[in-house]
Formats: structure tokens, C-alpha cells, sequence
């Protein structure tokens, strides 16, 4: 069994386990210390770049035989790759770099982490300590800079702090909301010869997630849950996190609510249960955004309110009450009031919740939801998601990733990019397992999708991983395919290339009187990604017809030694419906252009 | 919208950084600290600051949270005006002639203030309180001719016989 399974989700046993293993002090230099607490620690693979800084920590890692370093094109992809790895398996992605240009390339990936809670660590090579603070070649305050992004970070300032400091980040990074933590080791403190002891004792009297829920507030949950008659479960990446998806279809079957799964929450529960209303939010299907306007309950597991979701704040299900469960007790009352908050771990929460309504079930406490279901039903069939089949003859990218999801199965991890195919990525493709949807979700970051799909792969080997980018994200951080090929990772990516920047073309439309400022990428051959890809070391697949695209896919899925990368040639008018134009209350939601749904009189 | 200020005592652990933490956190959640003031406890790792912010009650709870997901912070209290002895200190430089230095040194001695340096022609006057008693204090001073003042943060401590860290096991154990 890998040393860390496990740790993700329950760190303190883990912990403890680790902490049965200790060993007697050693003397090592700081590098070496910086391997050995990696390896002790439990992890597995580093996406890094050397350079001066960190020079002495790639030597010791020349040797390890339990990390495998692998070698990027840039900084950003090793930020991503962990991510994606760290995404795919619930474990803490490593990254590392030198310092400045190369920490500062990290920056990106960083945010995006903290953004999404994502477990990562950043280590990154900085000048030696007398050299701090003089604008020493490559020097640049990694720690100040990335402060308001981390959920914490360290400056390491004596040799013998090196392991605690390991230990300490891994901790962070992985317990309570996790997010990333970097640590920035001066080449002095590599350089020098210090004490090695594993497991350190860790310092953090600050530090104390509140993992268990209040039984009270449990309980005031579950009265308002067995008594709501137009409840939703508005369940968000926490559940993910919380490794709770079993739990929440628990808790989702007994009391026969209907379930809508934000955008970071994809793959918390299965796409094909009939309880399942899809996304809610600015591109949300009609049925998830209606149930959430029109409930009187919201039961938010592990979301944000976030503005994507929630639209103009004040509107948002005016008539609800709120039941907010969330680890980091900040989240709760940030947008939107609680009325009964419960702070702790998802997969506690929901467990207890279970046993709580089933008490007030079986005491004969149950309000009947027929009635809403029946309204719910209506607005599914009524504003099912679709699109129009483009007139111009052109591919519709719908149709092309619908069947990338249906070609790759539910086993199939998918990774996106931002934008139009990232909706259409979620909206289209049919998520039925946990961990298989990864995307940059609040920073929105472009590029995101090639070295995140990477690092899911170097995660879970045995996978198929799909990377579905558009044609501006892939230019972004495609040189991570080199990587890809030489490590031998073999993702398959499908550039939907509508020649644009789709999603702000979208919104130049409807916004901005279809002025389309330097939206155009000018070309859809030039790069031409066929040869791009093969240049790469890649297998290069094009298809621009509807008739091809099922034998393209199928020709990418057979290739299982190299990266593939297919160039879905599609038409640029495209765009992603349902819609909430930005800053409008989410009753103004539109099922297509120029389509308001019609609600029954009794509705409004 | 109506502000009102709050004092927050927040005891942090005494690391490199964790005053820009602290600081940099109130900044980019949209929150003014109108006065903060940091120095040593009786906990030798353990460092006490007093912030004074000025906000509605809501983004307190939420500024109060944020802060406490800070690693580096052990415990927040807010003091209340009433229940807590707050502390302000002033250094003001004011011309003090011949002619009118036996007026400033009334004024001194009125608010129970010091002078702590003398030149020809000023005095330097040290005085602590509340910051309506400084601002009183400055008031009168103003017509004198003020060539130049500086102030601390307010500094606060609870009334009675409780200890905010006293009683605290993790501090201990920080300790």
C-alpha cells in the first residue's frame, strides 16, 4: 500500500502511523534532508525545474528511489501538474522550482490551488540567506509575494528545520480546507550539514481545523431538512474534498431531495440519478438554478455561494433558508446568511445528518416534497439541455465533446481548460464517478487543462485521461506534451479549435453589439496543431466534419503509448446556453439567446 | 452605512512575517485598520496586537475569521470600551517661548501629561490616554503652535482579575 493513502482523508490516523516509524537522528545536509523528508513524508513524484537555487536539491533527488522527479517545460506546468495529480488522487501534489523567474512562474498554479483548495507544495530554491533582500541575481520574496495565496507559507531559516518544516506544509496542505503551502529554502540551508530525525514534532499551536460537527447544529439541520417542502442539496467541491460521495447519496436517497453539483463539485454524485438536476450557476441547466431560486431550504454541503453560482447576490433564493456546512467556518455567513451553520468535515457532516433526519423520519417528522418534485420535473423537461446544430455546416463542439464522454466512459478522467469548452465540458459530458472532472474552477485559469491532465495521469496511470482544452488555452501550455511524450504520460487532448477566444467572443456578442476585439486568433491553421503535436512527439489527429467524429475519438483512445492530440476543427458562433448574463439576479436566466423560460403563473 | 470601531486583542505566534501577514490580510479584504500597535507578552514566544478597526458588525465576524485562519494566530478577543482599559501614548513637540511656556505647562499639567525634553523655544510633551483624551489634549495645544507629534497604536487590556492568555492550553504549549 502506498505510505500515504489514506493521509488525505484522514490525517490524524495517518499521522499517527507515521509517527510510529521513527528513526534516530542523522547528519545530512539540508538538501538531503529536503529528499528524506519528501520520501518520509510519502510522496511520490515532484514536477519540477532545477536551476541555480535549488541546484543542491536536485542532486540528493538524483538518487532517490521513491521520488520520481518530472522534468517540465515550464514552471507553470509543474504548478498544474501537481494539481491535476493532487486533484486525481486526493493526495498533495509536489512542485518545485528555483528562485525568482522560477518561483514566480509558480504563481499562476498557486493561486488557482488556493482558489480551488487544492493540496499542493511549492518548494522553490532562494538566494542564500545573505544575499536576501540585496536584488541578488534571481532573487525575488517568493514568500511575500505569494502570502495572500497560500494557505500558508514558510521561509526555511536553519538547517535542522527542514524536516519539521516538510512535515508541517504536507500537514496544512492536506487537512482541514486544504489549499497550497510553499516553502522557500535559501541555498545556504541546502548547503549546510544539519540533524535529521523523522517524524519531527510539529509546531503548530495556531493550527486546529474543527473536523467534528455540533451534534446541536446537526440536529437543527435536520428538523429544518424533514420539514422543508421545496428543499435542494446545493453540494460543492467540499464533498469532494471530504472524500463524501458515498455519504451524500446516503444522505441524498433517504430523504429523496433533489441534488444540483457546482462546478467543482462534478462527479459528487452520479450525472445519471434521476434525483440529479445538473450544475447550477451562469451556465447552469434551467432546472438547477429555478430549484435553487425557488427553494426554501438550500442544504450547502462544502460551497461558497460563490458569484458564478448565486448570480446578483441579493436575489438569490430570496424565499430559502439556509443550512451552511462547510470546514473553513470563514466560508459560512461570507455571501449569504446561515441559519444553521455547521462547521466541520463533509463526510462527518453528512454522515451525521443521515442518522439525525432518519430519527425524524422514523418519529414520523417528513414533509412531502411530491409537489415540488412535480415543479422541479417540469422545468427538466420543459429547459433540457441542448444546443442548435450550427447552420453553416460547421462541427458543433457540443457534439464533439458529448461523444468524447460517451467514447471514454465514466471511468474516464476529464480535464478542461477555461471557457466555452469548459461549460460545454461540464454541461455534456456525463460525470458518474468522483475525480473525474478536473478544472479550474475560481481562478479560471487558462492553460490550466494540458499539465493538469498530465499530472492526473502520472496519478492514476491506469485511467484514461482526456484533456478537452479550446484552441487559446492550448497555446497557453501545450510545451507540457514534450513532457508528456519523453516522461511517457500518455494524455489525450481535444483541442476544440473555433479559431477564438470563444467565451469572451460570446459575450462580444451579446454585450458588446458583436464588435469582436481582438477575440480572433486570425487562423485555425496557424500553429497548425496537427504538426504542432507530431513536432511534439505526439500522435496529431484532425477532424472537421460531424461523419468523422466518432472514428477520430476512436483512433485517439487506441493509442496508448503517446500523447494524442486531436484538432477539432469547429464553427466560432457556438455558444454556451443556459445563461445568466453577469451581475443579474439569476431569474433573468436565459435557456437560449433571446429565450426566457416561461414559469406557470403559480411559480412566480 | 454606520462604521463603529472595534478593538481587537490578537495574540500570534512571535515568526518572521506575522506582522505582514496580519496586515496584509486586512488590506486585501477590503478592511481599514485605523490603529495597530504589537509587542511582547509574558508568553516569551507569544506576541500581543491590538487592532482597531473600524467596521460594521457583519464583516467584523468575517475579518475576526479570516484572522483566525491565519497559522500563525492564536487567539482573537475583542475588547469591549467598557470592560477594558485602553491606552493611547503621544509625543508632541509645541512651541514654548517665554511667553507662552507657563501656559503649555499648565495645559501639562491639566491632563496629566509630561514634559519630557525643553529647548529654547518648545517642549516636548509625553502624554497617555484614551484618544479622545489625546485629541482633547492636541486640541488645546493647537493654538501654541504644534511643530511636530507622534502616536502610538492603542494598546488594550481586559478589566479584572482574567487573563486572555492565562488560560489558554495551547499557548502554553507554545511556550
Amino acid at each position: 500500500m502506498p505510505r500515504h493513502e489514506g493521509f488525505f482523508f484522514a490525517p490524524k490516523t495517518a499521522w499517527k502511523a507515521l509517527l510510529m516509524t521513527a528513526q534516530p537522528a542523522e547528519s545530512l545536509t539540508g538538501a538531503q534532508s529536503l529528499v528524506r523528508s519528501l520520501e518520509s513524508v510519502g510522496a511520490e513524484v515532484v514536477f519540477g525545474i532545477p536551476g541555480g537555487a535549488i541546484l543542491p536539491a536536485y542532486d540528493p533527488l538524483f538518487d532517490s528511489k521513491t521520488l520520481r522527479h518530472i522534468l517540465v517545460r515550464h514552471e507553470q506546468g509543474a504548478g498544474h501538474a501537481a494539481e491535476g495529480y493532487a486533484q486525481a488522487t486526493g493526495k498533495v501534489g509536489v512542485c518545485m522550482a528555483t528562485s525568482g523567474p522560477g518561483a514566480t512562474n509558480l504563481v499562476t498554479p498557486i493561486a488557482d490551488a488556493y482558489m480551488d483548495s487544492v493540496p499542493m507544495v511549492a518548494i522553490t530554491g532562494q538566494v542564500p540567506s545573505g544575499s536576501i533582500g540585496t536584488d541578488a541575481f534571481q532573487e525575488a520574496d517568493i514568500v511575500g509575494i505569494t502570502m495572500p495565496i497560500t494557505k500558508h507559507n514558510f521561509l526555511v531559516q536553519h538547517v535542522d528545520d527542514i524536516p519539521r518544516t516538510i512535515a508541517e506544509a504536507f500537514h496544512l496542505a492536506s487537512t482541514g480546507r486544504p489549499g497550497p503551502v510553499l516553502v522557500d529554502l535559501p541555498k545556504d540551508i541546502l548547503q549546510q550539514t544539519g540533524s535529521f530525525a523523522w517524524p519531527p514534532q510539529l509546531d503548530l499551536p495556531g493550527y486546529h481545523p474543527t473536523t467534528r460537527p455540533h451534534a446541536k447544529q446537526v440536529r437543527e439541520a435536520a428538523k429544518l431538512i424533514a420539514s422543508a417542502k421545496r428543499p435542494v442539496l446545493y453540494v460543492g467541491g467540499g464533498v469532494l474534498k471530504a472524500r463524501a460521495a458515498a455519504e451524500l447519496r446516503v444522505l441524498a436517497e433517504l430523504t429523496g431531495i433533489p441534488v444540483v453539483t457546482t462546478l467543482m463539485a462534478r462527479g459528487a454524485f452520479p450525472d445519471s440519478h434521476p434525483q440529479h438536476l445538473g450544475m447550477p450557476g451562469m451556465h447552469g441547466t434551467v432546472s438547477a438554478v429555478t430549484s435553487l431560486q425557488k427553494s426554501d431550504l438550500l442544504i450547502c454541503l462544502g460551497a461558497r455561494f460563490d458569484d458564478r453560482v448565486t448570480g446578483k447576490l441579493d436575489s438569490f433564493a430570496p424565499g430559502a433558508a439556509v443550512i451552511h456546512a462547510d470546514i473553513d467556518p470563514a466560508e459560512i455567513g461570507k455571501n449569504r446568511t446561515a441559519d444553521v451553520p455547521i462547521v466541520g468535515d463533509c463526510r462527518e457532516t453528512i454522515a451525521d445528518l443521515v442518522v439525525a433526519v432518519g430519527e425524524l423520519y422514523e418519529a414520523g417528522t417528513r414533509a412531502d416534497i411530491s409537489a415540488w418534485w412535480a415543479e422541479v420535473d417540469g422545468w427538466r423537461q420543459r429547459y433540457p439541455l441542448g444546443y442548435a446544430e450550427p447552420t453553416d455546416g460547421s462541427l458543433a463542439p457540443q457534439h464533439v465533446i458529448t461523444r468524447i464522454g460517451q467514447i471514454a466512459g465514466p471511468e474516464a478522467i476529464f480535464v478542461s481548460g477555461v471557457g466555452q469548452h469548459q461549460m460545454w465540458a461540464s454541461q455534456f459530458i456525463s460525470y458518474e464517478n468522483p475525480y473525474t472532472w478536473l478544472n479550474s474552477g475560481g481562478a479560471g485559469t487558462m492553460g490550466y487543462a494540458v499539465p493538469a491532465a498530465m499530472g492526473a495521469k502520472v496519478g492514476r496511470p491506469e485511467a484514461t485521461v482526456w484533456a478537452i482544452d479550446g484552441d487559446g488555452c492550448f497555446q497557453m501550455t501545450n510545451q507540457e506534451l514534450v513532457t508528456c511524450a519523453i516522461e511517457g504520460i500518455p494524455i489525450k487532448v481535444a483541442v476544440i479549435n473555433n479559431g477564438n477566444l470563444g467565451m469572451v467572443r460570446q459575450w462580444q456578442t451579446l454585450f458588446y453589439d458583436s464588435r469582436y476585439s481582438n477575440t480572433k486568433l486570425q487562423s485555425k491553421r496557424i500553429p497548425d496543431f496537427v504538426k504542432l503535436a507530431e513536432a511534439m512527439g505526439c500522435v496529431g489527429l484532425r477532424c472537421d466534419t460531424t461523419s468523422d467524429v466518432d472514428a477520430t475519438i476512436e483512433k485517439a483512445m487506441a493509442v496508448d503509448d503517446a500523447p494524442v492530440v486531436i484538432d477539432f476543427v469547429v464553427g466560432e458562433d457556438a455558444m454556451v446556453w443556459p445563461m445568466v448574463p453577469a451581475g443579474t439576479s439569476n431569474d433573468e436566466i436565459l435557456a437560449a439567446r433571446d429565450t426566457r423560460p416561461v414559469w406557470d403563473a403559480n411559480d412566480v | 452605512m454606520a462604521l463603529t470601531r472595534h478593538t481587537l486583542s490578537v495574540l500570534v505566534e512571535d515568526k518572521p512575517g506575522v506582522l505582514a501577514r496580519v496586515a496584509a490580510l486586512f488590506s486585501r479584504r477590503g478592511f481599514n485598520i485605523e490603529s495597530l500597535a504589537v509587542g511582547p507578552t509574558e508568553h516569551p514566544t507569544v506576541s500581543r496586537m491590538t487592532i482597531v478597526v473600524a467596521v460594521e458588525d457583519l464583516p467584523l465576524e468575517q475579518v475576526t475569521k479570516q484572522l483566525n485562519k491565519l497559522i500563525n494566530v492564536l487567539k482573537i478577543v475583542e475588547l469591549d470600551p467598557a470592560a477594558s482599559v485602553q491606552r493611547e501614548l503621544l509625543l508632541v513637540k509645541v512651541k514654548a517661548d517665554l511667553a507662552s511656556r507657563s501656559h503649555v505647562l499648565e495645559t501639562v499639567q491639566l491632563f496629566r501629561a509630561k514634559v519630557v525634553d525643553v529647548a529654547a523655544d518648545a517642549v516636548t510633551i509625553e502624554a497617555t490616554g484614551t484618544s479622545d483624551k489625546l485629541s482633547a489634549l492636541i486640541r488645546v495645544l493647537e493654538p501654541f503652535g504644534i511643530r511636530e507629534m507622534v502616536q502610538s497604536g492603542m494598546v488594550a487590556v481586559g478589566r479584572g482579575a482574567r487573563s486572555m492568555t492565562g488560560a489558554e492550553p495551547r499557548l502554553r504549549s507554545a511556550s
